[in-house]
């Protein structure tokens, strides 16, 4: 590189910098910082908040419970609102790391539906509004699988032998072997644990592959029979290919929240709480519901919805029928009963 | 000439300050176990480390780094070489377009090489519709090598390069001249005096390669363990951050002992006399 | 044939290097969300990625970000590895593999315990901890690309501009460092690459509001990826292509126009 190069590589730098630096103003309105999960949530939303409370809004994004406990407990970040789930907010609170919330500053909260107040994971409705909800289940290709559905077990059918997609996450995937064995998945049992690894063990080798994230794409590409998802990307997923169906195996399952909370340090508790009011707004709860996808909690919003949606077994099931599903508790240090169990099955 | 070692004292002191100090805090967390009622020093996670199940997942990171490394140098080497000959025109864009692909982000790359490569993907979509037989690597640990060597490609291709790039021209000619064919050429010239570059070439992609662990999670299909998905594990699912810490340690001291070894082999070659 | 055979292989590499490339672009025209099924041409991505906010600032971190951690860990690497070859064995092999820590741990383990060491020193989070964050995984890499090419150097040239006369600031210069160049032109390509695709070390050296494009993506993992981010992949892609081939037709007028003038002076 030359000279003249070099001093054209600097002015261009020296201008790219000064006109991205210029982007960010100073007001003097309160600025409050949200936490959420990525691409969970209609962003117009927020800048009509902005509008309505002359409230600035940082708007930061997380990919699990776990990396944004982290920067939550070591006080690196500080945050006015955040969505964590069930499991991971009752750690919260045994941990004291959460405000309680005011519910007569979330007017709105009236629109919740009663099934999802009082729950284990924070059981007087003083930490928590919740946000979205949904199970955890079996989606299947019905032109791969012709017989019926119904329970944990056929993920151990012989026939489908590199056909089926597990959880690559320690508790949901133990959590669901539990299940089908009728026992908690909440459990700290040692030999209910070991039975369960037992039979993870021998599962191994008919599932094609553990996944995480990726597992609806693969389903509406037809890649696999069988894959244990999430309702709410069940959802998705059945609306892109047809062929999906979802279920609800009859031994139980999971049942999950996010909810919004707010965490101790944050500066901007009331600003906090108007913005988790606005959330709960019909129209605000009905745009997210909409561009998500996801159960929402909301009784007006969930009227609005496509009925499609609105009416689906899937996304909304009914409530009975949910007796036997479960909210993961925090476990503690009893976690590394789990963890070790899941190294001893995927690391062999 | 040791005066001129002063210019690298600003590197040093940032070096202690965000490298050195953050480790010893690794070393720490290695050192004790958290009883609740605060640390205490222990060697407690170095004995929980030497199991037969961690073992095995060390020794299959290290043999599919080193792998992986290997395919690098072999499709790296001969690239770098056309790349450095003197014939070839336009070395900077292509040295540039090399790296191109490794801006787009590491997320999405890895998601279309599943694209590529399921059982349905365009790849076997395309083989089938020319009548050919499909090719079945997705979750195995050829995908998780080929994902490997995809993403590390270009990390032993420009350090070998550039060395390359600016061997004397006559070294190669005077070899030449007097009756060296060019594998002769290749194996007591060019090669040799590339060496620094290979060299620093296996380091960049052997040691990040060891550690990867979402590439295994995405096309590995979670079947094969690494050493950096445990290490992750400890950290974010299971909050064992003394556990998570003593398994670095410990595979930072191998790779320092095996990196040793390569850095004689270096030295020997450079005191044999060549040149 | 040789030459075939050579263009052959390099087009093969490529091709292998940009299927990937070619793939993700493909999808951003995808009107399905999901990367299982192909819906049909439309360009609402990209639409939508204008109007999306936290995506575009992140795009500015992300570039800010990466060409400052890279031209700043290029001098500093720079400096070091001449620096480190001057010096005895001893330090030397000290600080070079006190330099390889940050190249062969994980990046949890750089990520948290730098975390952990900026509360300790109570700085406050955001794009300033980012920064040093970025320096300090990437300086190592510089380093280990200006190293093969200080072992190649010759000294003697660099010992005969003394001889003649040049002071040692003007032999250092005009000698030693047209021959490291292209070692520390790969040193800053791999700086800024490492810098833009890096996620874990940025999310936890991070601070409120200050997040760049693989926090963005990678937080999306769980519900998929959103195209809106294939679509700015594509734009980025295409930008830096237009970018390369503007160079490379100025550079080829430019040597034309050299040979012309060298043609005229004979």
């Amino acid at each position: 590189m030359n000279k003249k190069n070099f001093t054209i590589t600097l002015l261009i730098l020296g201008i790219v910098i000064t006109l991205f630096a210029g982007c960010g103003k100073n007001t003097d309105r309160v600025t409050i910082n949200v936490y959420n999960w990525g691409d969970y949530i209609d962003e117009d939303t927020i800048r009509d908040f902005e509008k309505i409370y002359n409230i600035r809004v940082n708007y930061d994004q997380f990919a699990t419970n776990e990396e944004m406990y982290v920067k939550i407990k070591s006080g690196s970040s500080k945050y006015d609102v955040l969505f964590p789930s069930d499991y991971m907010i009752e750690r919260m609170i045994e941990e004291d790391l959460l405000h309680k919330i005011d519910l007569n500053n979330i007017p709105n909260y009236k629109y919740i539906e009663s099934h999802f107040k009082n729950l284990d994971f924070d059981p007087n409705n003083e930490y928590s509004v919740p946000y979205f909800w949904g199970t955890m289940g079996i989606l299947y290709n019905k032109t791969m699988v012709d017989e019926e559905v119904d329970s944990w077990k056929i993920l151990w059918d012989e026939k489908y032998q590199d056909e089926i997609f597990m959880l690559d996450s320690q508790r949901d995937s133990i959590g669901i072997t539990l299940k089908m064995l009728g026992y908690s998945l909440n459990t700290i049992d040692e030999d209910e644990l070991e039975k369960a690894k037992e039979a993870l063990i021998e599962q191994r080798p008919l599932v094609l592959a553990y996944v995480i994230d990726e597992v609806t794409d693969k389903m509406v590409a037809g890649e696999g029979a069988l894959a244990v998802v999430w309702s709410g990307d069940a959802v998705a997923a059945m609306r892109q290919n047809p062929d999906l169906d979802y279920v609800i195996p009859k031994e139980g399952s999971n049942l999950w929240f996010d909810s919004m909370v707010i965490p101790k340090n944050s500066e901007h508790k009331e600003e906090a709480e108007l913005f988790i009011n606005y959330m709960c707004e019909t129209d605000v709860a009905y745009r997210n519901a909409d561009y998500v996808g996801y159960s929402t909690p909301h009784i007006e919003a969930r009227k609005k919805l496509d009925p499609k949606i609105r009416d689906s077994e899937v996304a909304y099931p009914d409530m009975e029928s949910l007796d036997n599903c479960e909210i993961f508790h925090h476990l503690g240090k009893d976690l590394k009963l789990y963890d070790r169990i899941w190294t001893d099955i995927t690391a062999r | 000439m040791n005066r001129k070692s002063i210019i690298a004292y600003p590197y040093v002191i940032w070096m202690v300050l965000f490298i050195v100090v953050p480790i010893l805090l690794v070393f720490y967390y290695g050192f004790t176990v958290d009883t609740g009622a605060g640390a205490k020093f222990s060697l407690e996670n170095f004995r929980r480390f030497f199991e037969p199940v961690y073992l095995m997942v060390l020794l299959r990171s290290f043999a599919l780094a080193a792998l992986s490394t290997f395919i690098c140098l072999l499709l790296g080497y001969p690239l770098a070489m056309i790349l450095a000959s003197k014939d070839f025109e336009r070395k900077n864009i292509m040295l540039l377009l090399l790296i191109v692909p490794m801006w787009m982000n590491f997320l999405l790359r890895t998601y279309a090489w599943l694209t590529l490569l399921e059982k349905k993907g365009i790849i076997n979509s395309l083989l089938s519709a020319l009548n050919l037989p499909t090719i079945n690597i997705i979750y195995t640990t050829k995908a998780v090598v080929l994902g490997m060597v995809y993403n590390f490609l270009p990390f032993m291709v420009l350090p070998i390069y550039t060395v390359l790039s600016k061997i004397d021209k006559s070294v190669i000619e005077a070899a030449q001249d007097l009756g060296a064919n060019s594998l002769t050429t290749f194996k007591k010239v060019i090669f040799p005096l590339s060496l620094p570059g290979v060299i620093s070439g296996i380091t960049m992609v052997f040691m990040p390669a060891v550690t990867t662990f979402v590439i295994s999670r995405l096309l590995g299909g979670g079947h094969y363990k690494l050493i950096g998905n445990l290490i992750e594990q400890q950290f974010l699912s299971v909050y064992d951050w003394n556990f998570g810490s003593a398994i670095s340690i410990i595979m930072m001291i191998v790779i320092l002992i095996s990196m040793g070894i390569l850095s004689k082999y270096e030295e020997v070659r450079e005191g044999g006399g060549l040149l | 044939m040789r030459k075939f055979l050579r263009r052959f292989y390099v087009f093969l590499i490529f091709l292998f290097l940009y299927a990937p490339i070619f793939v993700l672009m493909a999808y951003s025209f995808n009107s399905s969300r999901s990367r299982g099924a192909w819906g049909g041409f439309t360009l609402k991505w990209y639409r939508e990625l204008f109007r999306d906010r936290e995506i575009l600032t992140s795009l500015k971190y992300t570039i800010i970000i990466a060409i400052l951690s890279a031209v700043i860990s290029t001098i500093l690497g720079t400096a070091a590895a001449i620096g480190i070859s001057h010096m005895r064995k001893v330090p030397r092999s000290l600080v070079m593999n006190i330099s390889y820590l940050p190249v062969l741990n994980p990046d949890i383990i750089t990520g948290v315990s730098l975390m952990i060491l900026f509360i300790f020193a109570n700085i406050n989070f955001g794009f300033k901890t980012m920064l040093i964050a970025h320096i300090t995984f990437n300086t190592p890499y510089v380093i280990l690309s200006v190293m093969p090419k200080l072992k190649q150097l010759d000294t003697h040239i660099y010992e005969a501009a003394l001889d003649l006369g040049a002071t040692p600031s003007y032999a250092f210069w005009k000698v030693i460092i047209p021959q490291i160049m292209p070692g520390i032109v790969t040193g800053c390509l791999l700086a800024f690459t490492l810098s833009i695709d890096d996620f874990v070390i940025s999310f936890f050296t991070t601070g409120v509001g200050v997040s760049n494009l693989s926090i963005t993506v990678f937080s999306m993992a769980r519900r998929g990826v959103n195209p809106k981010i294939n679509a700015l992949s594509t734009l980025m892609f295409l930008s830096v292509l237009i970018l390369l081939i503007i160079v490379n037709v100025r550079m080829s007028r430019d040597i034309k126009a050299k040979k012309q003038r060298e043609a005229t002076l004979i």
